[in-house]
């Protein structure tokens, strides 16, 4: 035992948990997730100070666990784009907010679109889109978004890239707030549509007051899309992805076609961006082109390049905490975005691969770093 | 679709984006040389310019400069206000290539790290004014429009025959002044000394460090540079408009950069050209659809020319003889 003690000892977290046993890993996972679902009951002492509602102007603890969850969707699809394709998209905040408004636009009876349909088909006053058919309109929007915004712009190079992306994050919105006949404007959509549910105490499954089933849901889909996100990376796609990121030309040499796999890494991020800002415009019931001001884009950013770009648990560690802790020192909310700042720009200095990078892109910010420190001795 | 609308009002119109296009050009110079120099997006470059409002703000209000002062203390003021803004802008962007790029190239991280801690410290100097500040010496700091003192009234100067229209001081000021600093950093980088290693460095960085160009210093050459073209533009900018705001820098260092790329990056005419352009298109453009959607146009213009023309209108060329 002590000598499997020891062959465990000074290996890093990460070749601890590949050398562990399947069984002990499926353990270890299972409980995570057994956690993560049982969060919103935390109360025991001391954890519960990690609630956000201890004192009474806090925010709902399920909420926010919702919202962390949410964003911890759009970290693991922006982390496609910069961390394992190296796109900087300053716009993402764009697909998240196409998400949100194709719910809001097709599925809700207050939108313009619904009415504009009802009238057309005589329909009832009633009637709007099915949620379920509302996803698929959801992701289909941001999807083709996503292309048609990658198509003309990802041949250029990567800094062009980021001022574009920047400018379609706010056209979408500018777009939203001007089109009063189709998306009601600054006003905004309420009766967004909810995922259907049975009835409990004569409210809907999912309401304004049970938080927590929002927050099971948003975890759900969340356990899936990391799933789905560890298969791409480590399939020809996301080494493709490395390649193209580390070295456009020398993978363009061996053979690897760098737009395409670009564009799919562009398309399968807004397709995430799209559906947590789905689920976010579901659980809010209303959208208002104001929640999708061009800040968030560089939260989410700021959220991978943080928590360590290319590892997907480095982009839920950046979620967590620029989610979390924000809203956890709610009194102090007027110096939010000073702390931010100040935060992005200390840990970036101090740490530029990040909190938690992988352990691929460690070593080559490693490698970077000699490099610079030879030419320096050079010079 | 009101072409009416324009044509009626052309010959405003275009004064509008001359005025509007000569101060992004201005602001586009410290992007474009910045990226000239080391390829990188200075983030933190519309706050420089915000940063110059402020102190234009200061500067009267220590000063007592109103709109009703005597000539003298006009041109003084306004004199005193350019210096200190430029000094103030100066300052402030080569504060931030100090404390959020340098660190990075030590090290040498990736482009993507230099413009994070860019937006970083673009983050800390919005909430400087907007925030901290306010937290110790209360308004005018805060997040509120600021009004600054029209110290250089509105005059007509003279009126255009045949069109009728009339030009004033603070437009004659703004556009001459505008172009006047251009030439005069165009021939700084073309004629000096100095300027002859900005241009080496941003052709080619080693082989200018080997015929002995000191890289640091040219990078903080281009950054003073940068900074002190964005001093001039906040004067300008208060001089037009009369207004200062904690996130000002925001829309107008997009549209700079946007002008810039439309002239070509890296490009110090470009960014004339670029901006020049850029100003027109959105006022006409808002003349003969919506101004909603003004930073829609900016926008859609730039796609547009990156589809078809990557390198911008005068093509990149800080490195080569043309710039």
């Amino acid at each position: 035992m002590s000598q499997i003690l020891d062959a465990y000892r000074g290996l890093r977290l990460g070749d601890r948990w590949d050398g562990a046993p399947t069984v002990v890993r499926w353990a270890v996972m299972l409980l995570v997730i057994a956690f993560a679902f049982y969060l919103p009951y935390l109360n025991i002492l001391p954890f519960a100070y990690i609630r956000t509602d201890l004192t009474s102007s806090g925010s709902d603890w399920a909420s926010v666990l919702f919202l962390v969850v949410v964003y911890m969707i759009v970290a693991v699809g922006l982390n496609v784009v910069i961390g394992l394709a190296g796109l900087l998209d300053l716009g993402y905040v764009g697909f998240y907010a196409l998400g949100a408004y194709s719910i809001a636009l097709f599925g809700s009876t207050n939108s313009p679109v619904v009415q504009a349909m009802q009238s057309k088909f005589g329909l009832s006053e009633e009637w709007a889109v099915p949620f379920a058919v509302c996803i698929p309109i959801a992701i289909t929007m941001s999807l083709i978004a996503g292309v048609f915004l990658g198509a003309p712009t990802l041949r250029l190079r990567g800094d062009y890239l980021a001022i574009v992306t920047l400018g379609f994050g706010e056209i979408i919105r500018i777009t939203a707030r001007n089109l009063d006949n189709v998306t009601n404007g600054a006003a905004g959509i309420t009766q967004v549509p909810v995922p259907p549910g049975p009835e409990i105490d004569g409210r809907a499954f999912f309401n304004t007051i049970d938080a927590e089933r929002w927050y099971w849901l948003a975890l759900t889909i969340l356990i899936l899309i990391i799933w789905l996100a560890r298969r791409l990376e480590h399939s020809r796609v996301g080494r493709a992805w490395l390649a193209i990121r580390e070295d456009e030309d020398a993978a363009s040499v061996m053979g690897v076609a760098g737009f395409k796999f670009k564009l799919w890494a562009f398309a399968i991020g807004a397709t995430l961006g799209g559906l947590a800002g789905l689920l976010f415009g579901s659980k809010q019931q209303y959208v208002e082109p104001n929640a999708f001001m061009v800040n968030l884009s560089f939260l989410f950013v700021a959220m991978v390049v943080i928590g360590g770009s290319g590892n997907i648990f480095g982009a839920l560690l950046g979620a967590f905490l620029l989610t979390y802790l924000p809203e956890r020192f709610r009194e102090f909310v007027d110096w939010r975005p000073f702390a931010f700042g100040v935060a992005l720009v200390l840990v970036m200095i101090l740490r530029p691969q990040g909190l938690v990078p992988s352990r691929r892109r460690a070593r080559e910010f490693e490698d970077r770093r000699h490099e610079a420190e030879e030419a320096a001795a050079d010079a | 679709m009101d072409f009416d609308n324009l044509i009626n009002g052309l010959d405003r119109a275009t004064l509008d984006g001359i005025t509007r296009g000569s101060i992004y050009a201005l602001v586009a110079l410290g992007y474009t040389m910045v990226y000239g120099v080391m390829k990188l997006i200075n983030f933190a470059h519309s706050e420089v310019f915000m940063v110059g409002t402020w102190t234009v703000l200061g500067v009267y209000t220590v000063i007592g400069a109103t709109s009703s002062s005597g000539l003298g203390m006009v041109i003084g003021a306004t004199l005193l206000a350019l210096l200190a803004a430029m000094l103030a802008s100066a300052g402030t962007a080569l504060a931030v290539e100090r404390i959020a790029y340098r660190p990075l190239r030590k090290k040498g991280a990736p482009a993507l790290i230099f413009l994070i801690t860019g937006i970083g410290c673009s983050m800390v100097l919005v909430e400087v004014f907007g925030q901290v500040l306010r937290f110790f010496f209360g308004p005018p700091f805060g997040r509120v429009t600021v009004n600054i003192p029209a110290v250089l009234e509105t005059k007509t100067v003279f009126t255009i025959p045949g069109v009728d229209l009339a030009v004033s001081n603070t437009r004659i000021l703004i556009i001459v002044g505008a172009i006047v600093m251009m030439l005069a950093l165009d021939a700084f980088v073309n004629k000096s000394r100095l300027g002859r290693g900005v241009r080496a460095v941003a052709q080619d960085p080693d082989t200018a460090s080997l015929m002995g160009v000191n890289q640091e210093r040219v990078i903080m050459l281009v950054f003073v540079l940068g900074g002190a073209m964005a001093g001039v533009a906040a004067l300008l900018y208060t001089v037009q408009y009369d207004i200062t705001k904690f996130d000002i820098g925001f829309i107008i260092g997009l549209k700079a950069f946007t002008a810039a790329v439309l002239g070509g990056i890296g490009n110090l005419r470009g960014a004339l050209v670029g901006g020049l352009f850029l100003g027109i298109v959105e006022v006409y453009a808002s003349a003969i659809w919506d101004s909603s959607w003004t930073n829609v146009y900016a926008f859609v213009v730039l796609v547009v020319v990156l589809m078809f023309r990557p390198t911008g209108i005068l093509g990149e060329s800080l490195g080569k003889a043309r710039a």
